[in-house]
């Protein structure tokens, strides 16, 4: 197998590390993140400003791990939580580096590519009237999903995001997208 | 009609609707997972409201945080919002944020550019 989940987290615990995890996402874990985080952001001499951005990205990062993964490989079904993603908050030069990680069906890979490249090339502007143009004409889904969390991560952080999609096996891949706040920025 | 008044928690704001003083506040984090659950009860409670709307509706949004699921809601809250100033009633929005805090400024001038009230942006000084 080409794909190992250990290496993939080890590479993306390199660095100061301030939080990591893997394991199920759920509410209750999201909650008790942005606690830890929050406090440990209240801790660093960080400006307020960059406090908040890495908070807001954080939220935006979580819950979309949180909306998308309800879909996970069948022969990893025991191995792993229904609910299984990978969260690693870390400090990468000047910048807080948030990666998350969860396996996504191989139908999906290349919308999902296709979007965040598309995000990854528009200016500060274009970014300002996509966000407003989706929060003015997309419904929400049901779970409360509104095709606003890249947007709004990439508009906040003003940094590009980075992926990898590893292959997993013919019909998932498992998805780590990086995205980096800056300490100062525009 | 009864108020609406609801406590805040680490992932949902405080909320007051009063319809007989004319006043719509959220106040506090606005971040949970599912947002249409939340907010609901408060745009079915608003369209009874813009039945029989109080002559002036003073309407505070005092955010620290919201996301993206939170921020489709609070469109829908300004939605009827706007019909109630739309049926000349009078309707001001008082946008709050904290000093420095250039992301919620930024993001009450994409309501303010969307919906058609009076917006008016107040910074907090620490």
């Amino acid at each position: 197998m080409s794909f190992n989940l250990h290496d993939s987290y080890r590479k993306m615990n390199e660095g100061d590390v301030l939080l990591a995890y893997k394991g199920s996402i759920t509410t209750e874990l999201i909650t008790n993140v942005l606690e830890v985080v929050e406090s440990k952001l209240d801790d660093i001499k960080t400006a307020s400003a960059v406090r908040k951005r890495v908070y807001n990205v954080l939220v935006e990062s979580l819950q979309n791990l949180y909306h998308h993964i309800d879909e996970i490989p069948e022969d990893i079904k025991g191995k792993f939580d229904r609910r299984f993603g990978v969260l690693v908050v870390s400090r990468e030069g000047d910048a807080y580096r948030i990666s998350t990680g969860n396996f996504v069906r191989a139908g999906r890979v290349k919308q999902l590519k296709d979007k965040i490249d598309k995000i990854n090339s528009l200016s500060r502007e274009e970014l300002k009237d996509m966000y407003k143009f989706v929060l003015n004409h997309q419904k929400l889904s049901a779970k409360g999903g509104g095709g606003l969390g890249l947007i709004d991560i990439a508009k906040k952080t003003g940094n590009k995001m980075n992926y990898i999609f590893h292959n997993y096996d013919g019909n998932f891949s498992f998805f780590n997208l990086n995205v980096f706040v800056s300490d100062s920025q525009n | 009609m009864k108020p609406i008044i609801i406590e805040g928690t680490p992932k949902t704001p405080s909320v007051r609707f009063d319809a007989l003083q004319g006043i719509i506040d959220i106040k506090g984090r606005s971040i949970p997972e599912n947002s249409i659950e939340f907010y609901k009860p408060l745009v079915d409670w608003l369209e009874q409201y813009s039945a029989e709307p109080a002559p002036k509706t003073n309407v505070n949004i005092h955010l620290e945080y919201f996301n993206t699921s939170s921020s489709k809601c609070i469109l829908d809250v300004f939605k009827k919002l706007e019909a109630i100033h739309k049926a000349k009633n009078d309707v001001v929005v008082n946008w709050y944020y904290e000093e420095d805090d250039e992301d919620m400024l930024e993001a009450g001038e994409d309501y303010e550019s969307i919906i058609r009230i009076p917006f008016k942006m107040i910074e907090l000084e620490d």
